[in-house]
């Protein structure tokens, strides 16, 4: 199935407010994925532009985006679905490149979340999941993650001490990743309930606190797709998609199967992928987790089979999961450090697993030589869920 | 027209299941029934999913459920800043129905349990607005 390559990646750091415009921010990704990849734009049939559109000013971002980029005459479009937009984005354009319709492709994920005001931020994030019969409650994404929190503590024993060492291995790479936004360094001390000094530990939607979540910020991420033909041609270290897994559930709470059990699209997606690449999830070396919250890379390490329904904290307890661990996750700071630009976020974690697979992460590499890595991007509440499996050669 | 009139604060004006609003004003919580092949729907729809039927009914939602997850909000949206802390929650009624919302303000946080007993009552704001909560299942 190696019939579709990155050939290219890029990243701008993930700031809070950027000082620039999206068409701007855009073009701080493409710049490094396309010298990355050594090429120009002549060599790239289509554009595919990544976001959550309640963020941004400019309506139908795609063709103003192109233009700065100069991909003009060629097509472009958008695909949205909120936090995952640019792991959809990359499955589209896998799509388009397999139907033979195009043989290099470029998908950009951008988010200027600092483009509305606050105020105006927070009523979007209001408005981010059922807005008939949900938002007219006072919802928003850390309280919806908090149920999932809440349910699955009581059933598997899992701790706010548990959910605080997510956050500290992710600060481990955050302070040594000079994209990331949280860069300072984290303790437990931190997180001490009822110390004024501890900055982390305020609740946001109980269980979870301050330092359960992500940060917001400004970001955009850029990933070249070409055929194999294109890709051998053009590229002298191509990393291939071996696996893609996407599903999509209920918006509604009420219509949601279990919450101790996490999220059901990050199951499924991840056994499409599994299956379609051949593996299981003891081959996979490197893996990038959707941790919006540090609960949701516990749930996420059990849906993608790293540990069994409700065992999940115990690769944080063992410290399995940091770079040295048998499976390394989230080694450059995650969400919770690195930032979370909604539209960003997918194709910044495909650029550091493509990173890890060649070897150029830096301090952030993983021993080894890892040849199999693994992304795990949800969007919403676990609306819509993306697993995506890449190998080399 | 009449959905602006559910919850704290609504985001919909116009429904199908806007009638949903005029029974919490009769004192009932009811979600929909699929006259051809029988599904129950919570929240209300207009449309069967199932036989695509759009024959649809109202029933009165179980009143005795088990609080299968909770949390309470620090922070709060946009329009809703004078209401926090609250609680919000999900009501597990068995056979596949179930229910979210807010939790009644007079519950305290540590008698609050996954798998506690719970009931649900329609509420009307000071604002006359009109929504449901989450009870102790002894009230």
């Amino acid at each position: 199935m190696k019939d579709v390559a990155v050939i290219g990646v890029g990243q701008s750091s993930f700031v809070r407010g950027y000082e620039g415009s999206i068409r701007e921010l855009a073009f701080e990704a493409f710049r490094e994925a396309m010298q990355d990849a050594g090429i120009t734009q002549k060599d790239v049939d289509a554009s595919v532009f990544c976001s959550a559109p309640e963020y941004d000013k400019q309506r139908s971002p795609a063709g103003v985006l192109a233009e700065y980029l100069g991909l003009i005459p060629q097509p472009t479009f958008y695909v949205e679905t909120v936090c995952s937009s640019s792991s959809t984005g990359l499955k589209v354009a896998y799509s388009m490149i397999k139907a033979g319709l195009h043989d290099v492709v470029v998908v950009l994920g951008f988010q200027k979340m600092s483009e509305i005001t606050s105020a105006e931020s927070q009523e979007r994030m209001g408005r981010g999941a059922d807005i008939q019969w949900e938002a007219p409650f006072g919802t928003m994404m850390p309280a919806y993650y908090a149920l999932y929190a809440q349910a699955y503590m009581s059933k598997h024993g899992l701790t706010h001490d548990d959910l605080m060492g997510v956050r500290l291995k992710s600060s481990t790479y955050g302070v040594i990743n000079e994209r990331a936004v949280y860069r300072k360094p984290v303790k437990p001390g931190d997180f001490k309930q009822g110390d004024p000094e501890a900055k982390l530990a305020g609740p946001v939607a109980w269980p979870l606190r301050v330092g359960d979540c992500c940060a917001n910020a400004d970001g955009s991420s850029c990933i070249i797709l070409a055929n194999a033909q294109k890709a051998k041609a053009l590229s002298k270290k191509p990393v291939w998609i071996a696996g893609i897994g996407a599903a999509s559930e209920a918006v509604n709470m009420a219509a949601r199967p279990d919450f101790a059990k996490g999220l059901s699209v990050g199951y499924a997606a991840a056994a499409q992928a599994y299956k379609m690449a051949g593996i299981t999830a003891k081959n996979v070396k490197v893996a990038e987790v959707h941790d919006c919250f540090t609960i949701a890379e516990i749930m996420a390490y059990e849906g993608l089979g790293f540990a069994p329904a409700g065992d999940g904290k115990q690769l944080i307890r063992e410290k399995a999961t940091y770079k040295e661990g048998k499976i390394p996750v989230n080694v450059d700071g995650g969400l919770l450090s690195k930032g979370h630009p909604i539209g960003a976020t997918g194709g910044s974690q495909i650029r550091t697993i493509v990173l890890q697979l060649r070897g150029e992460a830096g301090p952030m590499q993983v021993p080894g030589a890892p040849d199999i890595g693994l992304v795990h991007n949800i969007g919403g509440v676990g609306l819509y869920g993306n697993v995506t499996i890449f190998n080399r050669d | 027209m009449g959905f602006e009139k559910f919850g704290r604060k609504s985001f919909t004006a116009v429904t199908k299941t806007a009638k949903f609003v005029d029974l919490l004003a009769e004192g009932k919580v009811e979600g929909t029934v699929c006259k051809d092949c029988g599904v129950k729907f919570f929240p209300p729809r207009a449309d069967c999913a199932k036989c695509f039927s759009k024959n649809m009914d109202w029933f009165e939602m179980p009143k005795k459920g088990k609080l299968e997850t909770f949390t309470t909000a620090y922070y709060a949206p946009f329009g809703f800043e004078a209401d926090p802390p609250y609680a919000m929650g999900v009501v597990d009624f068995g056979g596949g129905l179930k229910l979210f919302a807010r939790l009644a303000k007079n519950i305290k946080p540590e008698d609050l349990k996954v798998g506690g007993d719970v009931t649900i009552r329609p509420l009307k704001y000071d604002d006359d607005q009109l929504s449901f909560e989450i009870a102790k299942g002894d009230q």
